[in-house]
């Protein structure tokens, strides 16, 4: 295998003799394809399968009146916002009846939105999350705040559309650094 | 005084077992190895912790670019053979034969209609360079949802992921999903990287 075949020695008496061929064969160049093709199927090939996420988003309701309606108590909402930032707020924002919340600035860190989601939910377990997303926002923060749920256990949220009461709040938010 | 003998060693080894293995390992990455489509558009998947993994076959993948052009790919030959000839047949539009194989060996594509078939038409080496403008998804020509429907009753069994850039601007994917919805397609998947599951909570 792989040997260079020693050449000559054989017939300087010039006896005629059976030349025994050698059994050896050089195989170095088969060899060296092979390696070659294991080099190639190695760099080529793609192992890991891309992971996904599931999500099932409700069918539209038909009429209004169907959708329940959700209690303050129950509800939070996510904002997100331009530049990775991430808002909160607890309960219901209704400009109308004079309830507007305090927004809170969190962060995509372990100690940012994830331990307040966790608490939030451990404390209520109804507690359902909106997550209204800025346009602004990228795509990626839309996966992020989507893992987060799954992480925290988060059994019930939503993503919602981003109204223009929540907008300005966001955008106030942005701007003055939310307390 | 007896000669001393300098005991030689051949410098052949034996490579039998390293040969043996590397043609093992050969065979092996021959047999696994997919060849991953030419991508069109390039895509870089923001990370999540899911361990799901995507299925092998029937999915429909709706690619989201860092430009928000919106690419729309079948991975089943038969049913983008199907596919197409419900597009012909709903936009008006005649294939001929080799156009459909065509078709049928895109993994992705991003052409309006009115432009597919002057696609289809070119030599593959020049389909390369030809710069996509991607699926219209407004609400005028909402050329994606026809895409989607028409795909899911060509192949009820496909499933609809949506694999988008992480820079991709959050409006496009909301478009998107909000065509998805319009369609009834209210499950589907978002395809990420590997992340790892944060431990003790």
């Amino acid at each position: 295998m792989a040997e260079i075949q020693q050449q000559g020695g054989g017939d300087e008496g010039g006896k005629k003799r059976a030349k025994k061929g050698s059994t050896k064969v050089d195989m170095t160049p088969m060899v060296d394809l092979g390696f070659l093709l294991l080099t190639f199927f190695v760099m080529t090939t793609t192992l890991a399968k891309p992971q996904i996420m599931e999500i099932n988003m409700p069918v539209k309701p038909k009429e209004r009146d169907q959708q329940n309606e959700l209690k303050a108590s129950n509800a939070m909402t996510v904002l997100l916002g331009s530049d990775n930032r991430i808002f909160y707020y607890k309960g219901l924002h209704q400009p109308a009846e004079g309830i507007i919340p305090q927004l809170e600035e969190s962060n995509w860190s372990a100690k940012g939105i994830r331990q307040t989601l966790l608490t939030e939910t451990r404390a209520n377990p109804k507690l359902v999350v909106l997550i209204k997303a800025d346009e602004t926002s990228s795509y990626k923060n839309l996966v992020d705040i989507l893992d987060e749920m799954s992480i925290t256990g988060t059994q019930k949220y939503a993503i919602v559309e981003l109204d223009n009461a929540d907008a300005g709040l966001l955008r106030n938010a942005e701007k003055g650094g939310a307390q | 005084m007896p000669k001393v003998k300098v005991h030689r060693t051949s410098p052949s080894l034996d490579m039998t077992p390293m040969v043996d293995l590397a043609f093992l390992l050969v065979t092996f990455f021959m047999l696994i190895s997919k060849f991953a489509p030419e991508e069109v558009l390039v895509v870089d998947t923001p990370s999540a912790t899911t361990e799901i993994k995507a299925p092998d076959a029937n999915v429909i993948t709706i690619s989201i670019g860092n430009d928000e052009r919106v690419f729309f790919g079948v991975d089943d030959k038969n049913t983008k053979l199907r596919l197409i000839d419900k597009i012909s047949e709903k936009y008006g539009v005649a294939f001929t034969q080799q156009e459909k194989d065509v078709f049928a060996s895109l993994a992705s594509f991003g052409v309006p209609i009115a432009q597919l078939k002057s696609y289809l038409a070119l030599k593959p080496e020049d389909q390369k360079k030809v710069n996509q403008p991607g699926i219209p998804i407004d609400s005028t020509r909402n050329e994606l949802g026809d895409w989607v429907q028409l795909a899911r009753y060509s192949n009820p069994q496909s499933v609809v992921a949506i694999k988008g850039d992480q820079t991709a601007k959050f409006p496009v994917a909301e478009r998107v999903i909000a065509i998805l919805q319009d369609k009834n397609v209210n499950r589907f998947n978002l395809v990420t990287d590997m992340e790892a599951k944060p431990r003790n909570l």
